[in-house]
């Protein structure tokens, strides 16, 4: 994947991709109007990290202790090493269940680990069932945002959806009207669900409880119908104790979408007394993170989304541009550690402005990461030849003074009769939307000489 | 647990044996959340902006005559109350078998343990509730709290909770809603389309 050319797709139309980062801008104000509410904000973070950081540094204590603790309750509790042990082992349960029809709420970690179409692959039908999600679904493409996964489809274009495949009317593309027709459909899918399927928010390791939160109601629709509710999470989401969960939701929806909290915090301790609860641990890569003392903290996240609201590179190229599940700043570190070579262009996609780290709710220094990355990108010799050796002569240059003034006198007498057409072309992608300023006539070692002379001069005639 | 699955265990926990002795502290319980003056009235504030309604009744037969005014009851057919005091019930929970029975409940009512000041939250548990899809199948619900157990930010209420016995609880704050249509906001998203609160002073007998 290439996210420059990816970014430039997006941005060919120019009033989508203002309307685009307008939106993500009016949730990312609606934060920090929430964010103000609280005056300990900030020790709300604070705090919170640090139960990020204490519980990575004993993972293996508390997944043991969830494991115990939520089979005492009654669920059962399985392991997965990677994607495709994960996939398995959701389709034997379901298997053994003789369950064919299922209802998703929204979980990026069966995003990650492609979970659907393995499952439609052997047969089972699939809804997903969190509006956003489901639009995406039938327009057969992935989330383009973790919290709003549809935030860059029209409503014109869900009512032109809807009527081919819901059957609504023609032309309408009023949300009130559009939501309603997905609710009629959806309920009847809820109805007939042989099995549920979740993601988790939190896991508590002192309890061994899972908490999921949504705001249509969705996954307790499903969790509270059928009697087989399969949750799948990554081994990050555990948190040692119920109490620290006041922390967490506290930071999550407001930072995500500016609401105190979600409508619905559901806490899930062992399964229904009718039913039965599976809870899938899965590592897919973030074993490895744990590994990278650099990196180690992005495992801190709780998948708010702000930094995605935030990021001025995400608002102008979209969440598709990105190639992977999660997108933005979060995304491109974590699409990094699972693949640099196939996404070393993500490091990239930041100006380094920092945003994304002061919103962070957990205090994870994205940014930091994001330019780490970029020099680890470098070690491996990933970035293209051209690229590095025009890096590679940039070094030589500014790390010889002498060498670095000749330049600049050479480019400042000859620079202005450089020809536009050489100057830009199709070699300086630097230039496609941007111009040079006019080259000064002096260096600003020059300059700065002759100002400094002139103030002595001054300082003598007084 | 199968086989497979206890050498996954095996080979992730094996992964993570290391960075136990890089132990960072727990930091102690949180003892800073915002508190309010009148916490009641902050709550009906922010019950009201997530699109529910909270309503302060003095006693039963203020909430009684308070009931009587909502219009979505009147053309109720199937009501499932857990307090017929206030409520008759049409709905036997005791004899629906399975929840998906459920399909046509226009009205659930049930008691709330407490609630939340800060962000208009009410903890709702299952112990009572034979099909707990009740509270997200119905069209409308009503939740019945106390004034007392009206708590001042989520670190108070998780002070209260315990979470020692198989249990489903959920904080709800307000109906069902969606914005994923171009970020207009729709209430009755998947869930209820009204959430309607009542602060009841005067609290009944057990």
């Amino acid at each position: 994947m290439n996210h420059p050319q990816e970014a430039a797709r997006f941005l060919a139309n120019a009033k989508r991709a203002k309307w685009h980062d307008e939106a993500l801008w009016f949730v990312r104000s609606k934060r920090d109007m929430a964010a103000a509410d609280i005056p300990e904000w900030e020790q709300l973070r604070q705090q919170a990290s640090q139960i990020k950081a204490h519980t990575i540094a004993n993972l293996k204590t508390y997944l043991q202790q969830f494991e115990q603790k939520a089979t005492d309750l009654g669920a059962h509790v399985h392991w997965a090493r990677d994607a495709s042990e994960h996939n398995t082992i959701v389709q034997s349960i379901l298997r053994d269940h003789g369950a064919r029809r299922i209802v998703k709420s929204k979980s990026m970690l069966t995003e990650e680990c492609q979970l659907n179409p393995h499952l439609e692959n052997a047969g089972f039908e699939i809804t997903d069932t969190d509006l956003g999600e489901w639009i995406v679904q039938l327009r057969n493409e992935p989330p383009s945002h973790i919290v709003l996964p549809a935030i860059h489809i029209k409503k014109e274009e869900v009512g032109e959806l809807f009527h081919q495949k819901l059957g609504t009317r023609q032309g309408s593309a009023d949300p009130d009207y559009l939501t309603e027709s997905a609710r009629n459909t959806l309920r009847k899918s809820f109805l007939q669900a042989d099995a549920a399927i979740t993601g988790v928010n939190f896991a508590i390791a002192e309890t061994g409880g899972i908490v999921i939160c949504t705001n249509e109601g969705n996954a307790d629709m499903g969790t509270g119908l059928p009697g087989l509710h399969i949750a799948c999470m990554g081994i990050e989401k555990i948190i040692p104790r119920a109490e620290d969960l006041a922390l967490f939701l506290r930071l999550l929806a407001r930072s995500g979408t500016g609401q105190p909290i979600t409508a619905y915090t559901a806490h899930h301790h062992g399964p229904r007394p009718d039913g039965q609860l599976h809870i899938v641990l899965v590592d897919n890569g973030r074993t490895e993170i744990l590994k990278q003392e650099a990196f180690r903290n992005s495992l801190h996240c709780i998948r708010c989304g702000a930094c995605m609201n935030t990021c001025p590179v995400y608002r102008r190229s979209g969440g598709h541009s990105y190639g992977y599940t999660i997108p933005g700043p979060i995304g491109s570190i974590l699409a990094s550690a699972r693949d640099p070579k196939a996404f070393y262009t993500l490091p990239y996609a930041s100006s380094l402005c920092g945003s994304c780290t002061d919103i962070c709710p957990v205090n994870i220094d994205l940014h930091h990461q994001l330019l780490a990355w970029r020099s680890e990108i470098t070690r491996q010799k990933i970035l293209p030849l051209p690229k590095r050796l025009a890096m590679a002569a940039l070094s030589h240059l500014m790390r010889r003074p002498r060498l670095y003034r000749l330049f600049g006198a050479i480019s400042r007498s000859i620079g202005r009769a450089i020809p536009r057409t050489l100057l830009y072309c199709r070699f300086n992608v630097w230039g496609r939307q941007r111009e040079l300023p006019p080259l000064p006539k002096k260096s600003f070692r020059r300059m700065f000489q002759q100002e400094a002379a002139r103030r002595e001069e001054k300082q003598h005639e007084k | 647990m199968k086989k497979n699955s206890m050498k996954s265990k095996q080979s992730i926990l094996d992964s993570i044996t290391d960075f136990e002795s890089a132990a960072w502290e727990l930091p102690p319980r949180a003892t800073f959340g915002i508190t309010y003056d009148d916490p009641i009235a902050q709550f009906s504030k922010i019950l009201k902006t997530v699109g529910g309604t909270a309503i302060r009744v003095p006693n039963t037969q203020a909430l009684l005559e308070e009931l009587a005014t909502l219009d979505f009851l009147a053309p109720a057919s199937n009501i499932y109350s857990a307090i017929p005091e206030f409520l008759p019930s049409t709905v036997d929970l005791a004899h629906t078998d399975t929840p998906q029975q459920l399909h046509d409940l226009d009205v659930a009512l049930v008691r709330g343990e407490l609630a939340v000041a800060e962000n208009g939250a009410v903890w709702v548990t299952d112990e009572l509730l034979r099909h707990r899809v009740v509270l997200f199948i119905a069209e409308h619900v009503i939740l019945i709290v106390s004034v007392a157990s009206v708590l001042q930010n989520l670190h108070e209420a998780y002070e209260q909770l315990s979470f020692g016995k198989p249990q489903y609880g959920v904080f709800i704050s307000g109906p069902s809603k969606t914005a994923d249509i171009e970020q207009s906001l729709v209430f009755g998203a998947q869930g209820p389309r009204t959430l309607t609160v009542f602060l009841l002073d005067e609290e009944p007998a057990a």
